[in-house]
């Protein structure tokens, strides 16, 4: 990259929790960018994704609230039934205005948001799913000078989320779950 | 050539000059999808287009205000919310002579249709008044009618049983083609009202405010104004009901309020 990455969006649906609790256990603490987590699920009476995650990581987890502020060295999870946006302030707002592509939150508008705010310091991670959400959102990251990176659709559990996105862009990368680690350990987290 | 945030700011200054609605507060990222999504639905080709035709055709004023702000509700809307207030709200109200309830950004009524079956459910609500009121007259056209579409039923009445409901949700309905109606007793204690969260004034002492999912589409600044207009509005040990993501932690009166439990619950203890 030719500008120190700031943040990383991560963005997946059926198959991605699994691809998570392989990554984040792998990264190493502290992180000198933000992460963000948007993921497809159910709206489940309780938001326990936090809770199932910071016990596998060092790094702070939190689940956002709105206006929290973006702070390098955490993990932000997107809450279930909202869309989340980000301010050029660094701040994140919520939005739930309806379904983007049948989806609340919706990787699109996270990836577009950040795209607009970050510019060449964001890389935009695709995970598992079965759903054509993200493959726009890619595009706009990469459009503002940012990095897109896809699962290897043969390492996902299902493929057609990476497979699109690939399809329509021109990726950068294209890992599995353990380069994505070495690469966010070796060359992103500095 | 002035970039896309320019061009925003000015046509919201056209809109608080010509129409006195005031949208410069409220939160840039939001704002501008919505914007965006109008353009597009529109066929605008770029911002000075709508720009133009708000400037020029007054009737287009409530397509943008309806398609701007964000009218996404439901009935028992995260039914652990609304256990709450059944279970730690409503039964401490209760000993009150009168209940006056303020649903602040209502939208299409749903929330305070809600409300009135809890109310009726604990016997309160012929002593209770509910205002409700919302920027965008449209929305209150619907909600005072109170029709809902029956394709909904099913989810609402799941959210209702979850949210400690026991009775049979559509005895509080009659259905016709595709639509339900709620029992009109329901509305009888309801008062629609337009009132802008960014430029009116407190007009009454509530025992609760609830304005769930506003405050997200608000910058801090705004936030904060807005929370105060609460403080304002609530009488000794009221209770203020934000949205599942919102938050008094960036504001000022948050000293004054004590949050009752996990749900977005806080009481003015001072």
């Amino acid at each position: 990259m030719k500008v120190p990455c700031e943040l990383i969006v991560i963005g997946g649906s059926s198959g991605s929790i699994e691809v998570l609790l392989k990554l984040l256990p792998s990264l190493k603490a502290p992180l000198s960018l933000a992460i963000i987590l948007v993921l497809h699920r159910k709206n489940s009476v309780e938001s326990t994704m936090a809770e199932l995650f910071s016990g596998r990581t060092g790094i702070p987890v939190k689940e956002v609230e709105d206006k929290d502020a973006v702070e390098p060295g955490t993990i932000y999870i997107a809450p279930a039934d909202y869309h989340l946006l980000i301010e050029r302030e660094r701040a994140f707002s919520l939005d739930s205005s309806e379904k983007i592509n049948f989806s609340r939150p919706s990787l699109d508008v996270t990836f577009e948001s950040a795209a607009e705010v970050y510019g060449p310091s964001l890389v935009g991670v695709i995970l598992s799913g079965a759903n054509a959400d993200g493959t726009n959102g890619l595009r706009a990251v990469k459009r503002a000078g940012g990095m897109i990176i896809a699962q290897k659709p043969e390492t996902a559990q299902v493929a057609y989320m990476p497979e699109q996105a690939i399809s329509h862009n021109t990726m950068d990368f294209i890992f599995d779950v353990s380069e994505l680690a070495t690469f966010i350990n070796s060359t992103l987290n500095r | 050539m002035i970039n896309e945030e320019e061009e925003i700011e000015l046509l919201l200054n056209d809109l608080f000059e010509l129409y006195g609605y005031d949208f410069t507060n409220y939160s840039k990222a939001s704002l501008k999808r919505r914007i965006t999504r109008l353009c597009a639905l529109d066929k605008f080709t770029n911002y000075t287009q709508l720009r133009y035709r708000l400037r020029t055709d007054t009737g287009y004023l409530k397509r943008f205000v309806e398609e701007i702000t964000v009218n996404v509700t439901e009935m028992f809307r995260d039914p652990l919310f609304y256990r709450s207030l059944r279970e730690d709200v409503i039964r401490r109200l209760a000993a009150k002579p009168f209940i006056r309830i303020w649903h602040a950004g209502c939208s299409t009524g749903e929330e305070v249709y809600s409300m009135a079956i809890l109310l009726q459910e604990a016997n309160l609500l012929q002593k209770s008044l509910l205002y409700a009121t919302d920027l965008n007259p449209s929305v209150l056209d619907k909600a005072r009618k109170g029709v809902f579409p029956l394709t909904h039923m099913k989810q609402y009445s799941e959210n209702y049983i979850a949210s400690g409901g026991t009775e049979d949700f559509s005895t509080y309905y009659t259905a016709h083609y595709g639509q339900v109606k709620f029992d009109a007793s329901l509305a009888e204690k309801m008062i629609f009202s337009m009132h802008n969260l960014v430029s009116d004034r407190s007009f009454n002492e509530f025992d609760l405010i609830l304005c769930r999912n506003v405050l997200i589409y608000f910058d801090k600044d705004l936030q904060e104004r807005v929370l105060k207009l609460f403080d304002d509005s609530l009488g000794p040990l009221g209770y203020l009901a934000l949205g599942t993501k919102e938050t008094l932690k960036f504001s000022s009166i948050q000293s004054r309020f004590k949050q009752t439990n996990r749900e977005k619950i806080w009481q003015k203890i001072r």
